[in-house]
C-alpha cells in the first residue's frame, strides 16, 4: 500500500458557461518520502487535483468520482471533521504565490503557532517555541525576533520559507506543493527546492510538486506525471521522462524547457493552445496541436496504457512507463519520430536543465 | 513603527485641522454681509457711546485677528461668550443640549454596529442565496429612504397609531430616565437606519472579496475549523474598511441629528443650532460649527487609528 492512491478521480466545476472537465480519470500513487511531480500547462488541472486530495475544491467545483487513498483510507468518505485532523497535519499544502497565501493581518509566528496549537495539542509557549524551531529550520535568520514579523515584513523568498515552515510544522508525511517557487527568482528558486529536498530528507516527507517546468523536475523527481487538458498523458520514472519521451505532448514541454537568460514565452514552442476543458476536442484532446496527428487521433481517445506492452496501465500498482497515445495501442499509422538529445548539465550557470528534446519532422 | 508611534505622529497632524476649523468657523460668521453689531442690536439706532460699550463687551472693537485669538483662546477653555438671544453663557447652552444629541448619536451608532456588521457577515457567507437577497432589499430601502420621512413614519405608526411611544419627548424625566432612553430610540433609529444599511453591505463586500483571498485556503488547509476560519482570518481582515467608514459614520450621525431632531422636537443641539440660525445668534452658531467640525476630525483621527491597529501595512 503506497502512502497516497488517487484512483480514477474526476473533478468538474458547473459553471454558467458549461461543465469544466478539471480532471479526468486521474490515478497515481505516491510512496512514502518519494518526490512526484504533476507538470503541465496553465489550466491543465495540476491545482485542482492537489485540491482535491485536500478536500478543498470549492463551489461550483465537485468531486465527481474516483478515490483518495492515503494510508488505505479514502479521504473522500471522513467526516468534515475527520478531514480536518488530516489536513495540515499529516497532509500539508505550499501555495504557489506565499505573499498572498500568508494573513496580512497577523504575524508569520502566530501564523505557524496557529496550526501547532491545533494539531499537536501543545500550550501558546510550546507552540511558539516550535513555531520559532521551524522558522530556524528553514533558515529565517534571527527565527525569534522575526517571530512577530508581519508577513509584508519578510522578502518574497522568506516569505516562501515561512510558507513552508508552516507545511512542515505538525511533521507532515504529504506535503502538497503547488508551484512553490514559480513567483521567485532563480536563485531563491534554487534555494527552495534545496531545502524541500533537504527537509523531505530529514523527515521521510513524501513531497507532490506541481510545476510548469520539466527543468525542476529533472532535479527533484523521482516520478513525474505529466497532465494535458485534464488527463494524465504520461506517467514514469524521471529517467524515463527525461531520455525516453513516449507522449509527443511531453516532447514538446521538453524543447520548452527554459534555459537562464532565455526570455521567451515557454510554451510557444508547442503551436497552438490548450482547449478549455468545457468543450474538449474529440479524440486525443492534444490532436490539433500535435504533430504527429493523423486521421485516426480525431476519431478515438487514446487510454492510457503501458508503453512496452499496450496493456491499458496501472499507475497506482506499477512503475511502468504509461502515455496516452494511440503509438502505444498500435492505431498510428505512421508512426511517431522525433529524436531526443540529451546535454551534460552545464556546472557554471547552475543550469537545471539536463535534457533537450526536439521534435523534428524527418 | 509602532501603534503608538503611529497614533502620536496622526494625532499632531489634526493640529493644523483644528485650527482650519477655528478659522473657518470664525470666518464664517464675520464673511456674513453687515456689522454684527446690529445683529446683536436688532438693528436699533444706538448713540455713539452705547455703541461703543457693546463692541467692547463682545471685543469687537479690537482688530480682527485679536477678536480671533481671544475666541480660539476663550473657546479651547470652554468660554464661548454670552448667547445674544438669551443672554446666557453659550457653554451653559449648549450643555443643557449635548448630551441629548450624544445620546441619540451613541444610540443610532451602536444600533447601526450591533445590526450592521452581523447581518454584513451572515449575508457574505450565505452569499447569492435568499439570506443576501433579503438583505440586500433591506439595504437599499434603507439607504434610500430620506430621514425625515423615515422620522415622520415612525412617529405615525409607534408614537400616534400602536401608543408605544410618547409623541413629545418626556424632556422633565431626565436624560437617562428609562422613558427618555424609550423615546430616543425612535429618533435614533430613523439616524441610524442609512448607516446601518450601508455598513451591511460594506460589511458584506468586504467579507465576500476577503473570502476568495488566497489566505482563507491556507487557513482551510492548516486544518482550522470553518469558524476559525472566518472568525479570526477573515473578520479581521474585512473589517479594516468597514471600521473606517463605520468611524466616518459618526460624522454623518452629527450631521443627520440637526434634521431628525426637529423632526422628532428632540431638545438636542441640532435644533438649537437650527433655531439659533434663524436668530443670527453668532456666538452660538459659531460654537456649535466649531463643535462639530471638531467631532468630525476627531471620527477621522479615530478611523485612522483603528485601521493602523487593524492593518499592520499602516503602521509599518
Ligand atoms: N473555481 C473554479 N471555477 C471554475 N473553473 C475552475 C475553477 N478552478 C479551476 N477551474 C478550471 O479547472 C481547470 C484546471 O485548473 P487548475 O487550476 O487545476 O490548472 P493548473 O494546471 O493548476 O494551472 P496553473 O498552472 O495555471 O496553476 C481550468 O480550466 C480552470 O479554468
Ligand atoms: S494520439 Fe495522435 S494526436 Fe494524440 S498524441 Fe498521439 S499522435 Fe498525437
Ligand atoms: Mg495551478
Amino acid at each position: 500500500m503506497a502512502l497516497l492512491e488517487v484512483e480514477d478521480l474526476t473533478v468538474r466545476f458547473y459553471t454558467e458557461d458549461g461543465v469544466v472537465k478539471a480532471t479526468n480519470n486521474l490515478s497515481y500513487r505516491i510512496e512514502a518520502g518519494e518526490h512526484f511531480g504533476v507538470v503541465g500547462e496553465s489550466g491543465a488541472g495540476k491545482s485542482v487535483s492537489s485540491l482535491a486530495i485536500m478536500r478543498l475544491i470549492e463551489d461550483p467545483g465537485v468531486i465527481e468520482s474516483g478515490e483518495i487513498r492515503f494510508k488505505g483510507q479514502n479521504l473522500l468518505e471522513l467526516s468534515a471533521e475527520e478531514m480536518r485532523t488530516i489536513r495540515g497535519n499529516e497532509i500539508a499544502m505550499i501555495f504557489q504565490d506565499a505573499e498572498t497565501a500568508l494573513n496580512p493581518a497577523y504575524t508569520v509566528g502566530e501564523q505557524i503557532a496557529e496550526a501547532v496549537r491545533h494539531h499537536m495539542d501543545l500550550d501558546d509557549a510550546a507552540a511558539r517555541d516550535r513555531a520559532i524551531e521551524m522558522l530556524d529550520s528553514v533558515g529565517i535568520p534571527d527565527a525569534a525576533e522575526r517571530y512577530s514579523d508581519y508577513p509584508h515584513q519578510f522578502s518574497g523568498g522568506m516569505q516562501q520559507r515561512a510558507v513552508i515552515a508552516m507545511a512542515l510544522s505538525c511533521d507532515p508525511d504529504l506535503i502538497i506543493a503547488d508551484e512553490p517557487t514559480t513567483a521567485l527568482d532563480v536563485t531563491i528558486e534554487a534555494q527552495i527546492l534545496e531545502l524541500l529536498e533537504e527537509v523531505s530528507e530529514t523527515f521521510d516527507t513524501a513531497i507532490q510538486l506541481i510545476t510548469h517546468d520539466l527543468g525542476v523536475v529533472a532535479e527533484f523527481c523521482d516520478r513525474v506525471m505529466v497532465m494535458y487538458a485534464g488527463h494524465p498523458v504520461e506517467i514514469a520514472a524521471v529517467d524515463d521522462l527525461y531520455y525516453n519521451p513516449q507522449h509527443p505532448y511531453t516532447v514538446g514541454l521538453m524543447s520548452s524547457i527554459p534555459r537562464i537568460g532565455d526570455t521567451r514565452d515557454r510554451l510557444q514552442t508547442i503551436p497552438g493552445r490548450m482547449p478549455d476543458l468545457i468543450e474538449n476536442p474529440p479524440g486525443c484532446n492534444f490532436h490539433p496541436r500535435c504533430p504527429y496527428a493523423e486521421d485516426v487521433c480525431a476519431r478515438r481517445e487514446p487510454p492510457l496504457v503501458n508503453v512496452e506492452t499496450g496493456d491499458p496501465a496501472d499507475p497506482i500498482n506499477s512503475d511502468s512507463q504509461s502515455a496516452a497515445c494511440l503509438e502505444h495501442t498500435g492505431d498510428l499509422l505512421e508512426g511517431l519520430d522525433y529524436q531526443v538529445t540529451v546535454r551534460g548539465t552545464d556546472e557554471s550557470t547552475g543550469d537545471a536543465a539536463s535534457t533537450d528534446g526536439g521534435v523534428s519532422d524527418e | 513603527m509602532s501603534l503608538q508611534r503611529f497614533v502620536l505622529k496622526r494625532g499632531l497632524l489634526t493640529i493644523p485641522l483644528l485650527l482650519g476649523v477655528t478659522l473657518f468657523t470664525f470666518g464664517m460668521v464675520h464673511a456674513i454681509p453687515g456689522d454684527p453689531i446690529d445683529f446683536i442690536t436688532l438693528f436699533a439706532e444706538l448713540d455713539a457711546e452705547t455703541e461703543a460699550e457693546i463692541r467692547a463687551q463682545y471685543g469687537l472693537d479690537k482688530p480682527v485677528y485679536i477678536q480671533y485669538i481671544d475666541w480660539v483662546l476663550n473657546a479651547a477653555q470652554g468660554d464661548f461668550g454670552k448667547s445674544i438671544v438669551t443672554r446666557r453663557p453659550v457653554a451653559t447652552e449648549i450643555l443643557n443640549r449635548l448630551p441629548y444629541t450624544l445620546l441619540m448619536g451613541s444610540m443610532a451608532f451602536a444600533i447601526a454596529i450591533i445590526t450592521a456588521i452581523p447581518s454584513g457577515i451572515v449575508a457574505a457567507y450565505y452569499r447569492n442565496t435568499t439570506v443576501d437577497q433579503i438583505s440586500r432589499v433591506f439595504a437599499l430601502i434603507g439607504v434610500a429612504l430620506p430621514n425625515f420621512w423615515l422620522g415622520l413614519i415612525l412617529i405615525l405608526v409607534f408614537a400616534s397609531w400602536l401608543n408605544l411611544f410618547p409623541v413629545l419627548p418626556p424632556t422633565d424625566r431626565g436624560l437617562l430616565s428609562q422613558d427618555m432612553i424609550i423615546y430616543t430610540l425612535l429618533p435614533a433609529i430613523t439616524i441610524g437606519t442609512g448607516s446601518t444599511a450601508l455598513l451591511m453591505r460594506l460589511m458584506r463586500s468586504s467579507m465576500v472579496e476577503e473570502l476568495d483571498k488566497d489566505y482563507v485556503r491556507t487557513a482551510r488547509a492548516k486544518g482550522l475549523p470553518e469558524r476559525t476560519v472566518v472568525q479570526k482570518h477573515v473578520l479581521r481582515n474585512s473589517l479594516i474598511s468597514v471600521v473606517t467608514v463605520a468611524a466616518i459614520q459618526i460624522a454623518f450621525i452629527i450631521s443627520g441629528s440637526v434634521v431628525v431632531e426637529i423632526v422628532f422636537s428632540y431638545p438636542g443641539i441640532g435644533r438649537l443650532l437650527v433655531d439659533r440660525v434663524g436668530n443670527r445668534d453668532f456666538p452660538v452658531i459659531q460654537a456649535l460649527v466649531l463643535i462639530i467640525g471638531v467631532a468630525v476630525i476627531l471620527a477621522n483621527l479615530l478611523a485612522d487609528v483603528l485601521y493602523a491597529y487593524l492593518d499592520p501595512r499602516i503602521r509599518y
